[in-house]
């Protein structure tokens, strides 16, 4: 049997992969907005067909006609222009606006985003540097400035105002860029014989497709804008009919005609507005709209609580009947630890094994109380001592994380703040859990990396984490789990990210500390050699249960479960040499060379 | 035998730091190995001693600052990109990470067939070679058509062969292949590599850092310290009797899956480590 193989559940899989479009037709607000632009570029489009006078045509008699008056469903404005021909128009107007201004910006953009990512370090200074120059030139000013140029052309116009957009362009795809540079499968690609032109194409541009997509929206919306506001401040030919322009005259006649500057207003907001809004429906069709965290339940404790008996009064840890679930994206609760049971007692060792997805890492967390706030304990018990810890408010939580628990992570690395000293932090978690003279507490933390064994703790004390190596990381947040002297220390695969030579170290360490503190140590690891070296007893995870626990050297010797059996037989151990000899070419496949 | 397939002479890597007259940090010094047809030459060392920087070398995805690498007797040291591409289809890799070794957005069928279609494969036949790609790994038939975040590691992993089966290579560096895997997916690949191995030919630079694993699919094992190889050898030979200190040191380190066994290599372990703080202390001394 395997787990591989069962992993993936072709049932499963087939909703996990909606694609983006398919997220869009499902949502209210992208349908809405995409049938309003849609009905009003096609109005755009048909414009000579169905408008019934020349936008700048002007008859003395219609002057400030009322909307309704034959040959002028909407009314005339006061020159005697058919408004309806107008707002015609001026979606055309728009619409060029926004097709110039979002490509230019994109074409500029997305082009040197690319390169300047994707290339050496000068190419990207050098399109840094001219980018961030575009950038500091004041855009509205710089517009009207260029006027002469541009001979009031907005074509023109906006072919300016889109390499003024360029920049924000060219950050969001730079930054994606090298984020995506450095990913393997640009590695492999380039192993795989591509060339550079295809990778970009190929691999880069098209993981990073949805910014730019999403960006687009947005360009397009505030080329639109741009164009108007110019109008509007009467910049450019006032022969091309836009909204901007219609505004400006409506604005003049506010008193005489309302109506006049509230058609162009409507159907400029509803594009700006529709622009923007299918832009925020894109991005979470492309980038997934985060899962709100919610308590959905209060953790249900069995009533037998308050009984403690005389056996479990020995147990310094009972973890009875735990079932932890997640939320899904259809609302359902989903168990990824369903209904586990181990006690610990003062001074022994229990290793908690599994392969990912045990929930392994999910009950030793419950056990500290830092569960992610979506995470819901539907039902169990977590006792220290006889004491209850689930249900406690999260003040006594802490006192308790502080002394009488205590933590070691896997990745001793991102556990330390990197703008701080080491000696800084050790004083102020040790300061945090009992009350002392900061010089008490330095000489207490100077005491403890000695005891972790680091050869100069002084200089270690003044180090950044940065400075020091990953082993000599752990040891030092070993020196702050053991500062309290806590009574149960849980130590969440502390050895994964250290290499073996270190790893045999940090063990002797933790054996050496363990009993020197008689401390309790919760092992949660994958590593069977690790179990072997250090646990008394062991406790096999599998799908959020817990198979097989013994001793152990029972379990080593006579596993009883048969997913217990797997996993030992799965080790490597010493015996497993390879002995076929090398076959070449010729000989495997038959065939010449 | 004649010329090896693969062979490294004094192979030096230096990387440059950042800032105004960077200096040289020298990763590799002098390295020299060989391979040939058909073989497994496992690499095996902690992290930093420029165990990986081997494999990217021969990959040309870091420049050699020294030394020499031949393939089939060609000198591939400082080979153009043209020459790359070419290379491209004796020479192929599988990364650590399952997880971000596979484009996200491609189907498994583009990931694979892209490398084939740009060496000038019709689109028929880069699908019927796609298929027998995925039944070689041991994939479903239609795994195709998904994306690679519908599979777990072992799959994606075993994707990555198959992208680096896909030109028929000579030579796949695989670059601890193995180790984000779990325990019981880990030996299934393993096996995977193994038995490919067998039916093809193809040769393995196989980089980890488990001395376990190494043991499992290597011939020859090199140990590399600290930029050097320091002990070159039969797995057998080199992962049981290992002659170098160093070697000496990583083997005893590395648990046994065995309370009792386990105790007994600790205390070996630490009666080693007294041996050579001692030896040290004469040499200091003398």
């Amino acid at each position: 049997m395997s787990i591989e193989e069962l992993s993936v559940d072709p049932g499963l899989a087939a909703p996990a992969r909606k694609s983006p479009l398919r997220k869009l037709l499902k949502d209210p607000q992208a349908i809405i907005t995409s049938v309003l632009l849609l009905v009003i570029i096609v109005l755009g489009l048909l414009t000579p067909w169905i408008t019934p006078h020349d936008p700048n045509e002007a008859q003395l008699n219609a002057i400030n006609a009322a909307p309704g008056t034959p040959g002028y469903p909407l009314g005339a404005d006061q020159n005697g222009r058919d408004i309806a021909s107008r707002l015609l128009h001026s979606i055309n107007t728009s619409m060029i606006s926004a097709l110039i201004g979002a490509s230019v910006a994109l074409i500029i953009g997305v082009t040197f985003g690319l390169l300047g990512g994707y290339f050496g370090r000068r190419l990207r200074s050098a399109t840094e540097w001219v980018f961030s120059l575009i950038m500091t030139f004041p855009g509205l000013l710089l517009l009207i400035v260029l006027m002469p140029v541009t001979k009031g052309d907005y074509r023109a116009t906006m072919l300016i105002f889109g390499v003024l957009l360029s920049p924000g362009i060219y950050r969001i795809v730079r930054n994606l860029v090298v984020g995506v540079k450095n990913e393997l499968y640009v590695d492999a690609a380039r192993v795989s014989g591509l060339s550079n032109l295809r990778i970009l194409g190929r691999h880069v541009l098209f993981v990073v497709r949805g910014p730019i997509i999403i960006a687009a929206a947005f360009l397009a919306g505030s080329a639109i804008s741009l164009q108007s506001g110019l109008a509007f401040l009467g910049v450019g030919s006032n022969l091309v009919p836009s909204f901007g322009a219609m505004i400006a005259d409506g604005f003049t006649n506010l008193y005489l005609d309302p109506t006049q500057f509230i058609w162009p207003s409507i159907l400029l907001g509803t594009l700006t507005a529709s622009l923007v809004l299918l832009g925020n429906s894109l991005r979470d069709a492309f980038e997934g709209v985060k899962l709100k965290p919610s308590k959905l339940a209060e953790p249900t404790l069995k009533s037998e609580s308050a009984v403690v008996g005389d056996v479990e009064a020995a147990e310094l840890l009972s973890v009875k009947d735990l079932v932890i679930a997640y939320p899904t994206p259809s609302g359902q609760l989903k168990e990824v630890v369903k209904g586990v049971s181990f006690s610990l007692h003062a001074g022994e060792t229990l290793g908690l094994v599994g392969e990912s997805g045990s929930g392994k890492t999910q009950t030793a967390f419950s056990i500290l109380g830092v569960l992610p706030s979506e995470a819901v304990i539907v039902q169990g018990s977590i006792k220290l001592e006889g004491r209850e810890l689930l249900g406690l408010r999260e003040q006594d939580l802490r006192a308790l994380r502080g002394r009488e628990i205590s933590y070691i992570p896997q990745e001793p690395m991102s556990n330390l703040d990197p703008s701080y000293t080491i000696g800084a932090q050790l004083v102020e978690g040790i300061r945090a859990s009992a009350r002392m003279s900061g010089a008490d507490a330095r000489a207490r933390v100077l005491a403890l990396l000695e005891r972790v064994g680091i050869q100069d703790p002084q200089r270690t004390f003044d180090s950044y984490p940065h400075q020091i190596s990953g082993g000599m990381a752990q040891r030092v947040l070993i020196a702050g789990a053991v500062a309290s002297r806590p009574k149960l220390l849980i130590a969440d695969e502390p050895t994964t990210a250290l290499d073996v030579t270190v790893q045999a170290e940090i063990l002797d360490l933790l054996r050496e500390l363990q009993a020197e503190l008689h401390m309790a140590v919760l092992l949660v690891t994958h590593n069977f050699g690790v179990v072997a070296d250090i646990c008394d007893r062991i406790a096999v995870m599998q799908n959020g249960q817990i198979v097989e626990s013994g001793s152990a050297l029972e379990l080593f010797r006579e596993p009883k479960h048969p997913y217990t059996q797997l996993l030992l037989g799965s080790i490597l151990d010493e015996h497993t040499v390879r002995t076929d000899p090398p076959v070449p070419v010729a000989a495997a496949t038959g065939e010449k060379n | 035998m004649s010329t090896p397939l693969l062979d490294v002479t004094d192979l030096r890597v230096a990387f440059t730091g950042r800032g105004f007259r960077p200096k040289a940090v020298e990763v590799l010094h002098g390295v020299s190995l060989s391979i040939g047809e058909g073989e497994t030459l496992g690499i095996v060392g902690e992290s930093g001693s420029g165990k990986t920087t081997i494999g990217r070398a021969v990959l040309g995805l870091v420049k050699p600052s020294g030394g020499r690498i031949r393939f089939q007797g060609a000198d591939i040291t400082h080979a153009s990109p043209r020459d790359r591409r070419t290379l491209s289809k004796s020479i192929q890799v599988v990364f650590q990470d399952p997880y971000t070794s596979l484009n996200p957005s491609l189907t498994i069928g583009d990931t694979l067939s892209e490398p084939l279609v740009v060496q000038g494969a019709t689109a028929g036949d880069a699908r019927a070679r796609v298929q027998m790609l995925l039944d070689q790994v041991g994939l479903p038939r239609d795994a195709g058509e998904r994306l690679p975040r519908e599979f777990s590691g072992g799959q994606r992993q075993r994707v990555a062969i198959a992208r680096a089966l896909a030109p028929k290579p000579k030579l796949i560096v695989c670059d601890e292949p193995v180790s984000a895997l779990d325990l019981s997916t880990q030996a299934r690949v393993m096996d995977l590599f193994i038995d490919i191995q067998r039916q093809t030919g193809v040769a393995y630079l196989f980089v980890s850092h488990d001395l376990a694993v190494v043991r499992h699919i290597s011939h020859r094992v090199s140990v590399v310290y600290k930029g050097d190889i320091v002990e070159t050898g039969p797995a057998d030979l080199v992962t049981s009797t290992p002659e170098h200190p160093y070697t000496q040191r990583l083997l005893l380190a590395a648990p046994i899956a065995d309370p009792v066994e386990q105790e007994k290599r600790r205390a070996e372990r630490h009666r080693l480590a007294e041996l050579h703080r001692e030896q040290n202390v004469q040499a200091g001394v003398a």
